[in-house]
């Protein structure tokens, strides 16, 4: 399958994604769609590294390491996120982030 | 000797030190040992270097003691210059000033004991700068003591610091003096610009390769002459030393009587090179002390307030020695310098001890009959004034007529003029003489009571500059009397490169003697109308009117001066602080302030706290840099 596809598949989730983040209002959804958008540039990693690896290239795979490292990362942001989730609905009974600007001022 | 002359001036700023740094701890009699001591060990050194200078022969000399400024080309060192004339000031300054230092710990006795260091500290300052100024090598160096002095002449006069018109007084003269000091500023700037040097033998020899009536060197000596009329108390900016009585007698005596005041002519006497090259300004300067002199001696003659009365005197003997210098007579400014030192500090002491004896009373109509409750202060006053009237015999008529047979020689205008103020000096000073001292007791019963002589602390200064003011015109005595004058012989070496340019005069014999008997008949003259017309002295109480007021008013100079500069200055400044101060900068400052406020009052909206804004102006943001990182 041509590089091509897998592109146009992740921009279209990565769209989604930073669609998603602009325009729901449900914190744990917005949650949701960081991790499509840190996905699609897995995917994206991960073709590439084929494409090279393909190619010839002998260092092709240390993209897929990238990938272990995202992956690591939004393991790490979703404890820290859904924990902040978590007390901001014990705190107020929602979690509609447009409630949450008390920061204001 | 000569290498120590560096202990002339240091022993004073010792003193200075001591006593301004202790005045807490140390007791008034410790101050005053102190305090005189050191002025008393200063007279000593001044006078072995005496000793080494007045040996025939002697060169001048120029004492290092570091590099003050090196510039480029220009060196100037922290020298000291040592030949006649500095050694013969440094005899007049440490002299008078150690007997002025004797008399004013008794005089201030009274003060509080911080008081009495702080106003020790400051004499032993000026006496320093003093010494600087006549001591240094260059202009430069000159400047520093010039600007010492003045600094403690404003210091004294404001001693009283809390009554307001005495504040006022010192600021007057030290605004007064900053205008002349502005002046002798910038003929060193000139002098630097043309000649690269500010030293002595330096600048005199570029003067005198440029030759006669050069239009720099007459810009310098102009320059520096209005520095001299700052600090001399020359027209126009004579109107600071009568108010200078404002500070404690023994102050007047000995900074605006007997030292400070005669810097100018201590200045012009050393450039007299460059004075003599320009004759026209060397005029300007006889005309300007002629004036000055007359002036003086013409308001002093109505003066109720026996300070007011020395000082303008003073002014006026100072328009006599400048006088003496545009004339060429550069011997006999210096010696009238000396003379007048000796009987003007006299008078000032006497005045002082009057005015203690009265309580504090300065005004002569309130007095009278003094002669018999001061004995000894009576007869040093009387000796004073027979001195500065110039009666033969006494030093002030040695000097005096000098400078008159020099102007006569000179010009007969000038002559006349001359003759006419010293006519007035006689009338003034014995005016004050019989009203003070003889006819009767006009004061309060109480003041009477109080009458007594001042102690022997107090009387002594006054004995020795009596005798002083009889002996020291010994030093000069005229040719004509057959005598060598030794004072000219003395300074010859100091005068002796501005000779060559020097028109000689020479008089007759015969002519000197009748001009001498002129002004002897003329001042005794004077002296009977004075005594005919005040002897028998009583207030009357009348207001004067006529010239009399005018005079009494002093020509209202003073009121002439505040309408035309201080009022306009003080309007101008006025207009500065609120158009330019408070409408235009003020503003200014404040508007950019209002701006920068109301700008984040408005960017703060940007911050409205909605989560998804902020997110969606950060897609913004990065869609834009994508958009430029890929144009570019």
């Amino acid at each position: 399958m041509p590089v091509q596809y897998y592109i146009f598949l992740s921009i279209a989730l990565f769209c989604i994604g930073v669609m998603g983040v602009l325009m729901r209002r449900n914190a744990i959804i917005i949650f949701m769609c960081i991790e499509l958008m840190l996905n699609a540039v897995n995917l994206l990693l991960v073709a590439f590294s084929k494409m090279w690896a393909d190619a010839g290239r002998v260092d092709a795979a240390a993209a897929q390491i990238f990938v272990f490292f995202i992956m690591v990362v939004a393991a790490a942001e979703v404890a820290v996120g859904l924990a902040i989730i978590v007390m901001v609905y014990r705190n107020t009974h929602s979690v509609d982030i447009n409630i949450l600007n008390r920061l204001k001022n | 000797m000569i290498n120590l002359v560096w202990l002339v001036p240091f022993l004073p700023l010792l003193g200075f030190l001591i006593n301004g740094l202790g005045r807490r701890y140390l007791s008034k009699s410790q101050v005053s040992i102190t305090g005189s001591g050191v002025i008393l060990a200063a007279f000593a050194v001044s006078v072995l270097i005496f000793l080494d200078v007045r040996q025939p022969g002697f060169q001048a000399q120029e004492v290092p003691l570091f590099d003050f400024i090196s510039a480029g080309t220009l060196q100037i060192p922290f020298a000291f210059r040592v030949d006649q004339l500095s050694a013969l000031f440094l005899l007049i300054i440490t002299g008078v000033g150690s007997l002025i230092h004797i008399y004013s710990a008794t005089y201030m006795h009274d003060e509080s004991k911080e008081g009495f260091a702080r106003y020790f500290a400051y004499l032993n300052l000026f006496v320093f700068s003093m010494l600087i100024l006549v001591l240094g090598a260059n202009y430069v160096m000159m400047f520093i003591g010039w600007e010492g002095v003045g600094l403690c002449s404003y210091l004294l006069i404001g001693f009283w610091f809390k009554n307001t018109a005495f504040n006022n007084a010192a600021k007057k003269a030290f605004i007064m003096n900053r205008i002349g000091d502005l002046g002798f500023l910038l003929g060193i700037f000139f002098m630097i610009m043309q000649f690269g040097s500010v030293s002595f033998p330096e600048v005199f020899e570029k003067a005198a390769a440029l030759g006669l009536n050069n239009g720099t060197v007459a810009a310098i000596a102009l320059l520096l002459f209005v520095g001299a009329m700052g600090k001399s108390a020359q027209i126009p900016l004579y109107t600071w030393l009568p108010d200078a009585m404002a500070g404690p007698t023994p102050v007047s005596a000995l900074i605006h009587a007997a030292t400070m005041v005669t810097a100018g002519i201590y200045m012009v006497a050393r450039s007299n090179v460059l004075y003599t090259l320009v004759p026209h300004i060397q005029s300007v300067v006889a005309i300007i002390g002629l004036a000055t002199a007359l002036l003086a001696a013409s308001i002093a003659l109505k003066q109720n307030d026996i300070k007011k009365v020395l000082a303008y005197s003073t002014v006026s003997q100072l328009g006599y020695m400048f006088l003496a210098l545009g004339v060429g007579a550069y011997t006999a400014a210096v010696f009238h310098v000396m003379t007048h030192a000796f009987f003007k500090a006299l008078l000032f002491l006497g005045s002082g001890s009057v005015i203690h004896a009265m309580g504090g009373e300065q005004d002569i109509r309130k007095m009278g009959g003094l002669k018999k409750y001061l004995p000894t202060t009576h007869w040093t006053f009387l000796v004073g004034c027979l001195a500065i009237s110039g009666i033969p015999g006494l030093s002030g008529f040695f000097s005096k007529d000098e400078i008159l047979a020099h102007t006569f020689a000179h010009s007969k205008v000038l002559y006349v003029l001359g003759l006419l103020g010293a006519l007035m000096t006689a009338f003034y000073m014995f005016r004050l003489y019989y009203i003070t001292f003889c006819g009767k007791f006009r004061g309060t019963h109480e003041q009477e009571h109080h009458l007594h002589e001042s102690s022997a602390a107090m009387t002594l200064p006054l004995v020795i500059l009596a005798i002083l003011s009889i002996v020291g015109g010994y030093i000069g005595l005229p040719e004509v009397l057959g005598a060598p004058h030794w004072l000219a012989a003395y300074l010859s070496p100091v005068f002796a490169p501005s000779a060559p340019f020097a028109e000689a005069h020479h008089l007759q014999h015969s002519t000197e003697w009748m001009l001498m008997g002129l002004s002897t008949v003329l001042v005794i003259v004077f002296i009977l109308l004075a005594r005919r017309q005040y002897v028998r002295y009583e207030d009357s109480g009348r207001e004067n009117t006529g010239l009399a007021k005018v005079l009494e008013n002093k020509w209202y100079v003073d009121e002439l001066y505040d309408a035309v500069i201080v009022k306009p200055l003080g309007m101008l400044s006025r207009f500065f602080q609120d158009a330019l101060e408070k409408g235009g900068i003020d503003r200014l400052v404040n508007g950019i302030g209002r701006g920068v406020q109301w700008g984040s009052q408005q960017a703060r909206r940007v911050q409205s706290g909605q989560v998804g804004f902020y997110i969606f102006a950060m897609v913004i943001g990065i869609i834009v840099l994508f958009v430029i990182g890929l144009l570019l």
